[in-house]
Protein backbone atom coordinates (compact mmCIF):
# COMPACT_ATOMS: atom_id res chain seq x y z
CA UNK A 1 0.00 0.00 0.00
CA UNK A 2 1.12 3.48 -0.82
CA UNK A 3 1.16 5.52 2.38
CA UNK A 4 1.97 9.18 2.68
CA UNK A 5 5.73 9.65 2.58
CA UNK A 6 7.64 11.85 5.08
CA UNK A 7 8.38 14.32 2.31
CA UNK A 8 4.67 14.64 1.57
CA UNK A 9 3.95 15.14 5.26
CA UNK A 10 6.56 17.91 5.43
CA UNK A 11 4.98 19.57 2.40
CA UNK A 12 1.57 19.24 4.00
CA UNK A 13 2.86 20.75 7.27
CA UNK A 14 4.26 23.75 5.37
CA UNK A 15 0.96 24.31 3.54
CA UNK A 16 -0.98 24.07 6.81
CA UNK A 17 1.33 26.58 8.51
CA UNK A 18 1.07 28.86 5.49
CA UNK A 19 -2.74 28.76 5.59
CA UNK A 20 -3.00 29.38 9.33
CA UNK A 21 -0.11 31.82 9.85
CA UNK A 22 -1.88 35.11 9.00
CA UNK A 23 -4.93 34.23 11.12
CA UNK A 24 -2.84 33.09 14.08
CA UNK A 25 -0.59 36.16 14.00
CA UNK A 26 -3.61 38.47 13.95
CA UNK A 27 -5.08 36.77 17.01
CA UNK A 28 -1.73 36.94 18.86
CA UNK A 29 -1.02 40.59 18.11
CA UNK A 30 -4.55 41.52 19.23
CA UNK A 31 -3.51 40.78 22.83
CA UNK A 32 -0.47 43.03 22.86
CA UNK A 33 -0.19 45.54 25.72
CA UNK A 34 2.13 47.74 23.59
CA UNK A 35 1.23 50.60 21.28
CA UNK A 36 2.95 48.90 18.37
CA UNK A 37 2.15 45.80 16.39
CA UNK A 38 4.09 43.25 18.38
CA UNK A 39 3.62 39.71 19.58
CA UNK A 40 2.90 39.73 23.33
CA UNK A 41 5.63 37.36 24.55
CA UNK A 42 5.68 38.52 28.16
CA UNK A 43 2.37 40.08 29.08
CA UNK A 44 -0.95 40.30 27.40
CA UNK A 45 -3.77 42.79 27.65
CA UNK A 46 -7.30 43.31 26.45
CA UNK A 47 -6.85 47.05 25.98
CA UNK A 48 -7.18 46.89 22.18
CA UNK A 49 -10.43 44.94 22.42
CA UNK A 50 -11.74 47.66 24.74
CA UNK A 51 -10.58 50.20 22.17
CA UNK A 52 -12.65 48.42 19.50
CA UNK A 53 -15.82 48.55 21.58
CA UNK A 54 -15.24 52.24 22.30
CA UNK A 55 -14.62 53.09 18.64
CA UNK A 56 -18.04 54.37 17.57
CA UNK A 57 -17.36 54.21 13.80
CA UNK A 58 -16.28 50.58 14.00
CA UNK A 59 -19.24 49.60 16.15
CA UNK A 60 -21.62 51.42 13.81
CA UNK A 61 -20.11 49.54 10.87
CA UNK A 62 -20.36 46.27 12.74
CA UNK A 63 -24.11 46.75 13.25
CA UNK A 64 -24.48 47.83 9.61
CA UNK A 65 -22.75 44.66 8.46
CA UNK A 66 -24.76 42.47 10.78
CA UNK A 67 -28.08 43.97 9.65
CA UNK A 68 -27.24 43.97 5.94
CA UNK A 69 -25.94 40.39 6.07
CA UNK A 70 -28.97 39.06 8.01
CA UNK A 71 -31.55 40.73 5.77
CA UNK A 72 -29.64 40.02 2.54
CA UNK A 73 -29.15 36.35 3.42
CA UNK A 74 -32.86 35.99 4.21
CA UNK A 75 -33.89 37.69 0.96
CA UNK A 76 -31.42 35.61 -1.06
CA UNK A 77 -32.88 32.40 0.36
CA UNK A 78 -36.42 33.62 -0.38
CA UNK A 79 -35.35 34.17 -4.00
CA UNK A 80 -33.19 31.06 -4.28
CA UNK A 81 -35.77 28.54 -3.06
CA UNK A 82 -38.38 29.17 -5.80
CA UNK A 83 -35.71 29.79 -8.46
CA UNK A 84 -33.89 26.63 -7.36
CA UNK A 85 -37.13 24.63 -7.63
CA UNK A 86 -37.68 26.00 -11.14
CA UNK A 87 -34.11 25.12 -12.16
CA UNK A 88 -33.89 21.71 -10.51
CA UNK A 89 -37.40 20.44 -11.21
CA UNK A 90 -38.71 22.02 -14.36
CA UNK A 91 -37.70 21.82 -17.96
CA UNK A 92 -38.33 25.12 -19.70
CA UNK A 93 -36.75 27.22 -22.43
CA UNK A 94 -34.07 29.50 -20.99
CA UNK A 95 -33.42 27.27 -17.99
CA UNK A 96 -29.66 27.22 -18.63
CA UNK A 97 -29.63 30.97 -19.24
CA UNK A 98 -31.50 31.60 -15.99
CA UNK A 99 -29.07 29.37 -14.11
CA UNK A 100 -26.13 31.17 -15.74
CA UNK A 101 -27.51 34.60 -14.88
CA UNK A 102 -28.17 33.70 -11.25
CA UNK A 103 -24.67 32.23 -10.88
CA UNK A 104 -23.00 35.08 -12.82
CA UNK A 105 -21.84 36.98 -9.70
CA UNK A 106 -19.37 34.12 -9.22
CA UNK A 107 -17.79 34.88 -12.61
CA UNK A 108 -18.25 38.63 -13.09
CA UNK A 109 -15.64 40.20 -10.78
CA UNK A 110 -17.13 41.88 -7.70
CA UNK A 111 -15.07 44.90 -8.67
CA UNK A 112 -16.96 45.21 -11.97
CA UNK A 113 -20.30 44.65 -10.22
CA UNK A 114 -19.31 47.33 -7.71
CA UNK A 115 -18.62 50.04 -10.29
CA UNK A 116 -21.67 48.99 -12.31
CA UNK A 117 -23.93 49.32 -9.28
CA UNK A 118 -22.29 52.61 -8.34
CA UNK A 119 -23.48 53.94 -11.71
CA UNK A 120 -26.98 52.61 -11.13
CA UNK A 121 -27.13 54.08 -7.62
CA UNK A 122 -25.86 57.43 -8.86
CA UNK A 123 -28.62 57.57 -11.47
CA UNK A 124 -31.31 56.47 -9.02
CA UNK A 125 -30.05 58.74 -6.25
CA UNK A 126 -29.66 55.56 -4.18
CA UNK A 127 -26.23 56.22 -2.73
CA UNK A 128 -26.37 56.07 1.03
CA UNK A 129 -29.47 53.88 1.02
CA UNK A 130 -29.21 50.75 3.16
CA UNK A 131 -32.00 49.14 1.15
CA UNK A 132 -30.09 49.32 -2.13
CA UNK A 133 -26.87 48.23 -0.47
CA UNK A 134 -28.73 45.21 0.90
CA UNK A 135 -30.17 44.38 -2.53
CA UNK A 136 -26.66 44.55 -4.01
CA UNK A 137 -25.53 42.08 -1.36
CA UNK A 138 -28.49 39.83 -2.20
CA UNK A 139 -27.23 39.65 -5.78
CA UNK A 140 -23.71 38.53 -4.89
CA UNK A 141 -24.75 35.96 -2.26
CA UNK A 142 -27.70 34.41 -4.10
CA UNK A 143 -25.39 32.04 -6.07
CA UNK A 144 -24.28 30.40 -2.81
CA UNK A 145 -27.85 29.95 -1.56
CA UNK A 146 -28.99 28.77 -4.99
CA UNK A 147 -26.28 26.12 -5.27
CA UNK A 148 -27.16 24.61 -1.91
CA UNK A 149 -30.90 24.70 -2.66
CA UNK A 150 -30.38 22.97 -6.02
CA UNK A 151 -28.05 20.43 -4.38
CA UNK A 152 -30.63 19.75 -1.67
CA UNK A 153 -33.37 19.28 -4.27
CA UNK A 154 -31.42 16.97 -6.53
CA UNK A 155 -30.43 14.74 -3.62
CA UNK A 156 -34.04 14.47 -2.51
CA UNK A 157 -35.98 11.24 -2.79
CA UNK A 158 -39.21 11.99 -4.59
CA UNK A 159 -41.13 8.90 -3.60
CA UNK A 160 -42.53 10.51 -0.42
CA UNK A 161 -43.90 13.41 -2.47
CA UNK A 162 -45.41 11.08 -5.04
CA UNK A 163 -47.00 8.98 -2.32
CA UNK A 164 -48.58 12.07 -0.74
CA UNK A 165 -49.85 13.29 -4.11
CA UNK A 166 -51.35 9.91 -4.93
CA UNK A 167 -53.12 9.97 -1.57
CA UNK A 168 -54.81 13.20 -2.59
CA UNK A 169 -52.62 15.83 -0.93
CA UNK A 170 -52.58 19.15 -2.75
CA UNK A 171 -49.34 20.50 -4.27
CA UNK A 172 -49.25 23.18 -1.59
CA UNK A 173 -49.57 20.63 1.21
CA UNK A 174 -46.90 18.39 -0.32
CA UNK A 175 -44.52 21.35 -0.56
CA UNK A 176 -45.23 22.57 2.97
CA UNK A 177 -45.25 19.20 4.71
CA UNK A 178 -42.70 17.20 2.72
CA UNK A 179 -40.51 19.09 0.25
CA UNK A 180 -39.72 22.08 2.45
CA UNK A 181 -38.79 20.06 5.56
CA UNK A 182 -36.55 17.81 3.45
CA UNK A 183 -34.86 20.86 1.92
CA UNK A 184 -34.36 22.53 5.28
CA UNK A 185 -30.71 21.57 5.91
CA UNK A 186 -29.81 22.89 2.46
CA UNK A 187 -31.75 26.09 3.05
CA UNK A 188 -30.17 26.72 6.47
CA UNK A 189 -26.71 25.95 5.11
CA UNK A 190 -27.39 28.29 2.18
CA UNK A 191 -28.52 31.04 4.54
CA UNK A 192 -25.41 30.73 6.70
CA UNK A 193 -23.06 30.66 3.72
CA UNK A 194 -24.85 33.66 2.20
CA UNK A 195 -24.65 35.47 5.54
CA UNK A 196 -20.90 34.89 5.90
CA UNK A 197 -20.23 35.98 2.33
CA UNK A 198 -22.24 39.15 2.80
CA UNK A 199 -20.61 39.89 6.14
CA UNK A 200 -17.12 39.50 4.62
CA UNK A 201 -17.74 41.27 1.32
CA UNK A 202 -15.45 44.24 0.68
CA UNK A 203 -14.65 44.63 -3.03
CA UNK A 204 -18.13 45.53 -4.24
CA UNK A 205 -19.23 47.29 -1.05
CA UNK A 206 -16.30 49.68 -1.15
CA UNK A 207 -17.88 51.35 -4.18
CA UNK A 208 -21.47 51.51 -3.03
CA UNK A 209 -21.33 52.34 0.67
CA UNK A 210 -21.56 55.91 1.88
CA UNK A 211 -20.42 57.26 5.25
CA UNK A 212 -23.66 56.20 6.99
CA UNK A 213 -23.77 52.71 5.50
CA UNK A 214 -20.11 51.65 5.63
CA UNK A 215 -19.87 47.94 6.42
CA UNK A 216 -17.26 46.49 8.75
CA UNK A 217 -14.80 45.10 6.15
CA UNK A 218 -14.95 48.39 4.22
CA UNK A 219 -14.34 50.37 7.42
CA UNK A 220 -11.40 48.10 8.23
CA UNK A 221 -10.02 48.58 4.73
CA UNK A 222 -10.30 52.34 5.10
CA UNK A 223 -8.59 52.29 8.50
CA UNK A 224 -5.86 49.93 7.30
CA UNK A 225 -4.93 52.09 4.31
CA UNK A 226 -4.37 55.07 6.60
CA UNK A 227 -2.80 53.80 9.78
CA UNK A 228 -2.22 50.41 11.26
CA UNK A 229 -2.38 49.94 15.00
CA UNK A 230 -3.11 46.92 17.23
CA UNK A 231 -6.78 47.86 17.26
CA UNK A 232 -6.99 46.51 13.70
CA UNK A 233 -5.60 43.24 15.01
CA UNK A 234 -8.25 43.19 17.72
CA UNK A 235 -11.12 43.74 15.21
CA UNK A 236 -9.61 41.12 12.96
CA UNK A 237 -9.35 38.66 15.84
CA UNK A 238 -13.01 39.31 16.66
CA UNK A 239 -13.96 38.65 13.03
CA UNK A 240 -11.96 35.41 13.05
CA UNK A 241 -13.80 34.44 16.25
CA UNK A 242 -17.23 35.26 14.79
CA UNK A 243 -16.39 33.30 11.64
CA UNK A 244 -15.15 30.36 13.70
CA UNK A 245 -18.42 30.26 15.68
CA UNK A 246 -20.45 30.49 12.47
CA UNK A 247 -18.36 27.67 10.98
CA UNK A 248 -18.95 25.39 13.94
CA UNK A 249 -22.71 26.02 13.76
CA UNK A 250 -22.63 25.44 10.00
CA UNK A 251 -20.62 22.25 10.45
CA UNK A 252 -23.10 20.88 12.98
CA UNK A 253 -26.07 21.81 10.78
CA UNK A 254 -24.88 20.65 7.42
CA UNK A 255 -21.25 19.50 7.36
CA UNK A 256 -18.82 22.22 6.45
CA UNK A 257 -16.77 20.16 4.00
CA UNK A 258 -19.98 19.42 2.07
CA UNK A 259 -20.80 23.14 1.80
CA UNK A 260 -17.32 24.31 0.87
CA UNK A 261 -16.52 21.53 -1.56
CA UNK A 262 -20.03 21.72 -2.94
CA UNK A 263 -22.07 18.98 -4.48
CA UNK A 264 -22.14 19.53 -8.19
CA UNK B 1 -32.36 13.26 -11.95
CA UNK B 2 -36.00 12.91 -12.64
CA UNK B 3 -37.47 16.11 -13.79
CA UNK B 4 -40.93 16.97 -13.20
CA UNK B 5 -44.11 15.61 -14.33
CA UNK B 6 -46.15 17.13 -11.54
CA UNK B 7 -46.02 20.65 -12.95
CA UNK B 8 -49.18 22.42 -11.87
CA UNK B 9 -49.02 24.72 -14.86
CA UNK B 10 -46.59 25.51 -17.62
CA UNK B 11 -46.17 29.00 -16.23
CA UNK B 12 -44.89 27.65 -12.91
CA UNK B 13 -41.15 27.98 -13.70
CA UNK B 14 -41.66 31.55 -14.88
CA UNK B 15 -43.57 32.47 -11.74
CA UNK B 16 -41.04 30.73 -9.50
CA UNK B 17 -38.00 32.39 -11.03
CA UNK B 18 -39.54 35.80 -11.66
CA UNK B 19 -38.47 37.51 -8.39
CA UNK B 20 -34.84 36.43 -8.76
CA UNK B 21 -34.88 37.21 -12.47
CA UNK B 22 -36.27 40.70 -11.86
CA UNK B 23 -33.65 41.48 -9.22
CA UNK B 24 -30.80 40.25 -11.43
CA UNK B 25 -32.08 42.17 -14.43
CA UNK B 26 -32.25 45.33 -12.33
CA UNK B 27 -29.01 44.87 -10.40
CA UNK B 28 -26.73 43.00 -12.83
CA UNK B 29 -27.82 43.41 -16.45
CA UNK B 30 -28.99 47.02 -16.24
CA UNK B 31 -25.90 48.31 -14.36
CA UNK B 32 -23.54 46.49 -16.75
CA UNK B 33 -25.38 48.01 -19.72
CA UNK B 34 -25.27 51.47 -18.09
CA UNK B 35 -21.54 51.07 -17.43
CA UNK B 36 -20.94 50.11 -21.06
CA UNK B 37 -22.76 53.29 -22.12
CA UNK B 38 -20.81 55.29 -19.53
CA UNK B 39 -17.50 54.14 -20.99
CA UNK B 40 -18.43 55.84 -24.27
CA UNK B 41 -19.37 59.14 -22.67
CA UNK B 42 -17.23 62.25 -22.62
CA UNK B 43 -15.42 63.37 -19.55
CA UNK B 44 -14.36 66.88 -18.77
CA UNK B 45 -12.01 67.58 -15.90
CA UNK B 46 -14.02 70.57 -14.71
CA UNK B 47 -17.54 69.63 -15.67
CA UNK B 48 -17.43 65.88 -15.03
CA UNK B 49 -19.32 63.34 -17.12
CA UNK B 50 -20.84 64.79 -20.28
CA UNK B 51 -23.25 63.11 -22.65
CA UNK B 52 -22.39 62.23 -26.19
CA UNK B 53 -20.52 59.35 -27.72
CA UNK B 54 -16.75 59.10 -27.81
CA UNK B 55 -14.04 56.47 -27.87
CA UNK B 56 -11.74 58.82 -25.95
CA UNK B 57 -11.53 56.66 -22.83
CA UNK B 58 -10.62 53.56 -24.82
CA UNK B 59 -8.15 55.54 -26.94
CA UNK B 60 -6.53 56.81 -23.74
CA UNK B 61 -6.13 53.29 -22.33
CA UNK B 62 -4.86 51.82 -25.60
CA UNK B 63 -2.54 54.70 -26.40
CA UNK B 64 -0.70 55.08 -23.11
CA UNK B 65 2.14 52.83 -21.98
CA UNK B 66 1.23 53.68 -18.36
CA UNK B 67 -1.93 51.57 -18.68
CA UNK B 68 -0.15 48.82 -20.64
CA UNK B 69 2.28 48.50 -17.77
CA UNK B 70 -0.53 48.13 -15.23
CA UNK B 71 -2.37 45.55 -17.33
CA UNK B 72 0.87 43.65 -17.92
CA UNK B 73 1.74 43.68 -14.21
CA UNK B 74 -1.76 42.49 -13.29
CA UNK B 75 -1.47 39.73 -15.90
CA UNK B 76 1.83 38.34 -14.68
CA UNK B 77 0.92 38.60 -11.01
CA UNK B 78 -2.35 36.71 -11.68
CA UNK B 79 -0.51 34.13 -13.84
CA UNK B 80 2.22 33.59 -11.25
CA UNK B 81 -0.41 33.23 -8.52
CA UNK B 82 -2.22 30.65 -10.65
CA UNK B 83 1.01 28.72 -11.31
CA UNK B 84 1.94 28.60 -7.62
CA UNK B 85 -1.61 27.55 -6.72
CA UNK B 86 -1.35 24.65 -9.22
CA UNK B 87 2.08 23.60 -7.90
CA UNK B 88 0.98 23.75 -4.26
CA UNK B 89 -2.75 23.05 -4.44
CA UNK B 90 -2.66 19.90 -6.58
CA UNK B 91 -0.13 17.96 -4.44
CA UNK B 92 -1.86 19.20 -1.28
CA UNK B 93 -5.25 17.99 -2.51
CA UNK B 94 -3.68 14.64 -3.39
CA UNK B 95 -2.01 14.30 0.04
CA UNK B 96 -5.33 15.21 1.71
CA UNK B 97 -7.18 12.60 -0.31
CA UNK B 98 -4.72 9.89 0.82
CA UNK B 99 -5.04 10.72 4.51
CA UNK B 100 -6.86 8.57 7.05
CA UNK B 101 -10.38 9.35 8.11
CA UNK B 102 -10.38 11.86 10.97
CA UNK B 103 -7.31 13.77 9.76
CA UNK B 104 -8.62 14.13 6.26
CA UNK B 105 -11.71 16.17 7.22
CA UNK B 106 -9.79 18.13 9.84
CA UNK B 107 -7.06 19.26 7.46
CA UNK B 108 -9.49 19.82 4.62
CA UNK B 109 -11.26 22.28 6.94
CA UNK B 110 -7.95 23.89 7.93
CA UNK B 111 -7.13 24.48 4.27
CA UNK B 112 -10.63 25.64 3.29
CA UNK B 113 -11.78 27.55 6.36
CA UNK B 114 -9.71 30.71 5.67
CA UNK B 115 -12.06 31.10 2.70
CA UNK B 116 -14.71 32.24 5.16
CA UNK B 117 -12.55 34.87 6.85
CA UNK B 118 -12.76 38.35 5.34
CA UNK B 119 -10.01 39.07 2.84
CA UNK B 120 -9.25 42.31 4.70
CA UNK B 121 -8.37 40.32 7.82
CA UNK B 122 -6.13 38.00 5.82
CA UNK B 123 -4.39 40.90 4.06
CA UNK B 124 -3.83 42.50 7.44
CA UNK B 125 -2.37 39.24 8.76
CA UNK B 126 0.09 39.12 5.87
CA UNK B 127 1.10 42.72 6.42
CA UNK B 128 2.00 41.73 10.00
CA UNK B 129 3.98 38.70 8.80
CA UNK B 130 5.79 40.35 5.91
CA UNK B 131 6.47 43.78 7.42
CA UNK B 132 10.01 45.04 8.12
CA UNK B 133 9.77 43.85 11.73
CA UNK B 134 7.46 40.96 10.97
CA UNK B 135 7.81 37.29 11.79
CA UNK B 136 9.15 36.31 8.38
CA UNK B 137 11.97 38.84 8.57
CA UNK B 138 12.67 37.63 12.09
CA UNK B 139 13.12 34.10 10.75
CA UNK B 140 15.31 35.41 7.92
CA UNK B 141 17.55 37.17 10.45
CA UNK B 142 17.85 33.97 12.50
CA UNK B 143 19.26 32.29 9.41
CA UNK B 144 21.54 35.25 8.73
CA UNK B 145 19.78 36.30 5.55
CA UNK B 146 19.07 39.77 6.85
CA UNK B 147 15.99 41.88 6.33
CA UNK B 148 14.21 41.67 3.02
CA UNK B 149 11.73 44.27 1.89
CA UNK B 150 8.56 42.38 1.05
CA UNK B 151 5.65 44.60 2.06
CA UNK B 152 4.56 46.92 -0.78
CA UNK B 153 6.33 44.72 -3.36
CA UNK B 154 4.86 42.19 -5.82
CA UNK B 155 6.15 39.44 -3.49
CA UNK B 156 3.71 40.40 -0.74
CA UNK B 157 0.84 40.65 -3.23
CA UNK B 158 1.59 37.23 -4.76
CA UNK B 159 2.03 35.54 -1.35
CA UNK B 160 -1.26 36.92 -0.04
CA UNK B 161 -3.09 36.16 -3.30
CA UNK B 162 -1.86 32.55 -3.16
CA UNK B 163 -3.17 32.35 0.40
CA UNK B 164 -6.58 33.65 -0.64
CA UNK B 165 -6.78 31.58 -3.85
CA UNK B 166 -5.36 28.22 -2.73
CA UNK B 167 -8.74 26.89 -1.50
CA UNK B 168 -10.21 27.60 -4.95
CA UNK B 169 -7.57 25.28 -6.42
CA UNK B 170 -7.77 22.59 -3.73
CA UNK B 171 -11.59 22.29 -3.97
CA UNK B 172 -11.89 21.30 -7.68
CA UNK B 173 -8.80 19.05 -7.56
CA UNK B 174 -10.13 17.39 -4.42
CA UNK B 175 -13.51 16.91 -6.11
CA UNK B 176 -11.97 15.23 -9.15
CA UNK B 177 -9.78 13.03 -6.92
CA UNK B 178 -12.92 11.77 -5.17
CA UNK B 179 -13.88 10.06 -8.41
CA UNK B 180 -10.54 8.23 -8.60
CA UNK B 181 -10.73 4.72 -7.22
CA UNK B 182 -7.51 4.08 -5.23
CA UNK B 183 -7.67 0.48 -6.47
CA UNK B 184 -6.75 1.68 -9.96
CA UNK B 185 -3.50 3.09 -8.59
CA UNK B 186 -2.86 -0.08 -6.63
CA UNK B 187 -3.51 -2.18 -9.72
CA UNK B 188 -1.00 -0.13 -11.70
CA UNK B 189 1.57 -0.42 -8.89
CA UNK B 190 1.07 -4.17 -8.63
CA UNK B 191 1.64 -4.40 -12.38
CA UNK B 192 5.07 -2.86 -11.76
CA UNK B 193 4.33 0.69 -12.80
CA UNK B 194 6.62 3.15 -11.04
CA UNK B 195 5.20 5.73 -8.63
CA UNK B 196 6.03 8.36 -11.23
CA UNK B 197 4.17 6.51 -14.00
CA UNK B 198 1.11 6.17 -11.76
CA UNK B 199 1.17 9.92 -11.13
CA UNK B 200 1.62 10.79 -14.79
CA UNK B 201 -0.70 8.23 -16.36
CA UNK B 202 -3.46 7.85 -13.77
CA UNK B 203 -3.60 10.69 -11.25
CA UNK B 204 -2.73 13.59 -13.54
CA UNK B 205 -5.32 12.82 -16.27
CA UNK B 206 -7.90 12.39 -13.53
CA UNK B 207 -7.27 15.80 -11.96
CA UNK B 208 -6.77 17.74 -15.21
CA UNK B 209 -10.38 19.02 -15.35
CA UNK B 210 -10.10 20.11 -11.72
CA UNK B 211 -6.78 21.86 -12.35
CA UNK B 212 -8.33 23.55 -15.35
CA UNK B 213 -11.37 24.94 -13.60
CA UNK B 214 -9.30 25.82 -10.54
CA UNK B 215 -6.82 27.76 -12.68
CA UNK B 216 -9.62 29.70 -14.35
CA UNK B 217 -11.19 30.70 -11.05
CA UNK B 218 -7.83 31.60 -9.51
CA UNK B 219 -6.70 33.64 -12.50
CA UNK B 220 -10.01 35.50 -12.77
CA UNK B 221 -10.20 36.30 -9.07
CA UNK B 222 -6.52 37.29 -8.85
CA UNK B 223 -6.69 39.62 -11.83
CA UNK B 224 -9.64 41.47 -10.32
CA UNK B 225 -8.63 41.37 -6.64
CA UNK B 226 -8.79 44.79 -5.01
CA UNK B 227 -8.18 44.49 -1.28
CA UNK B 228 -4.92 42.52 -1.50
CA UNK B 229 -3.05 44.85 -3.88
CA UNK B 230 -4.71 47.82 -2.18
CA UNK B 231 -3.41 46.88 1.26
CA UNK B 232 -0.17 45.04 0.43
CA UNK B 233 0.93 46.65 -2.82
CA UNK B 234 0.98 50.21 -1.58
CA UNK B 235 0.31 53.22 -3.76
CA UNK B 236 3.13 52.70 -6.24
CA UNK B 237 2.38 49.10 -7.14
CA UNK B 238 -0.80 49.70 -9.08
CA UNK B 239 -2.86 46.87 -10.49
CA UNK B 240 -5.94 47.11 -12.71
CA UNK B 241 -8.31 46.84 -9.74
CA UNK B 242 -6.62 49.60 -7.75
CA UNK B 243 -6.44 51.70 -10.92
CA UNK B 244 -10.21 51.37 -11.41
CA UNK B 245 -10.73 52.21 -7.73
CA UNK B 246 -8.66 55.39 -8.10
CA UNK B 247 -10.38 56.47 -11.31
CA UNK B 248 -13.82 56.07 -9.73
CA UNK B 249 -13.25 57.31 -6.20
CA UNK B 250 -10.27 59.70 -6.43
CA UNK B 251 -9.94 61.02 -9.98
CA UNK B 252 -13.72 60.84 -10.50
CA UNK B 253 -13.14 60.07 -14.18
CA UNK B 254 -15.95 57.53 -14.36
CA UNK B 255 -15.94 56.98 -18.14
CA UNK B 256 -12.24 56.04 -18.00
CA UNK B 257 -12.85 53.81 -14.98
CA UNK B 258 -15.77 52.18 -16.79
CA UNK B 259 -13.65 51.55 -19.90
CA UNK B 260 -10.89 49.90 -17.82
CA UNK B 261 -13.44 47.84 -15.85
CA UNK B 262 -15.02 46.58 -19.07
CA UNK B 263 -11.59 45.81 -20.51
CA UNK B 264 -10.85 43.77 -17.38
CA UNK B 265 -14.18 41.95 -17.69
CA UNK B 266 -13.63 41.19 -21.39
CA UNK B 267 -10.03 40.04 -20.90
CA UNK B 268 -11.18 37.84 -18.03
CA UNK B 269 -13.91 36.25 -20.13
CA UNK B 270 -11.64 35.80 -23.18
CA UNK B 271 -8.87 34.17 -21.10
CA UNK B 272 -11.41 31.88 -19.48
CA UNK B 273 -13.08 30.86 -22.72
CA UNK B 274 -9.92 30.34 -24.79
CA UNK B 275 -7.98 28.59 -22.04
CA UNK B 276 -11.00 26.39 -21.51
CA UNK B 277 -11.29 25.58 -25.23
CA UNK B 278 -7.57 24.82 -25.66
CA UNK B 279 -7.15 22.68 -22.57
CA UNK B 280 -10.44 20.88 -22.92
CA UNK B 281 -9.59 20.14 -26.54
CA UNK B 282 -6.22 18.64 -25.70
CA UNK B 283 -7.67 16.83 -22.72
CA UNK B 284 -10.41 15.27 -24.84
CA UNK B 285 -7.82 14.27 -27.44
CA UNK B 286 -5.57 12.60 -24.91
CA UNK B 287 -8.42 10.79 -23.27
CA UNK B 288 -9.54 9.64 -26.70
CA UNK B 289 -6.10 8.23 -27.53
CA UNK B 290 -5.39 6.24 -24.42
Amino acid sequence: MNRTSPLALLFHACVTIFMLAPLVIVCLVAFTPENTLSIPWHAFSLRWFTAVFEHSDLMQSFWNSLGVAAVAATLSVLLAVPAGIAIARHEFPGRQALNGLLLSPLIVPHLVLGVAMLRLFALFGARGSVLWLTLAHVVIITPYALRLVVAALSGLDRSAEQAALSLGASHATVFRRITLPLMLPGITGGWMLAFINSFDEVTMSIFITSPQTVTLPVRMYMIATESIDPMMAAVSALMVAVTAVAMIVLDRLYGLDKILVGQH
Amino acid sequence: MSRATNTPSRWAPAALSLPALALFALMVLLPLALTTLLSFQQYDQDKGVQGGFTLASYALVLGDSYYYEIFFRTGWIAALTTLICVLVGAPEAYILSRMNKPWRSIFLLVILAPLLVSVVVRAFGWSLLLGPNGVVNGVFELFGIGKVKMLYTPTAVVVALVHVMLPFMVIPVWTSLQKLDPMVENAALSLNASQWTVMRRIVLPQITPGLLSGSLIVFGLSASALAIPGLLGGRRLKMVATLIYDEYLHELNWPLGAAIALALLVINLVVMLSYNAVLEGSYAKRMGRT
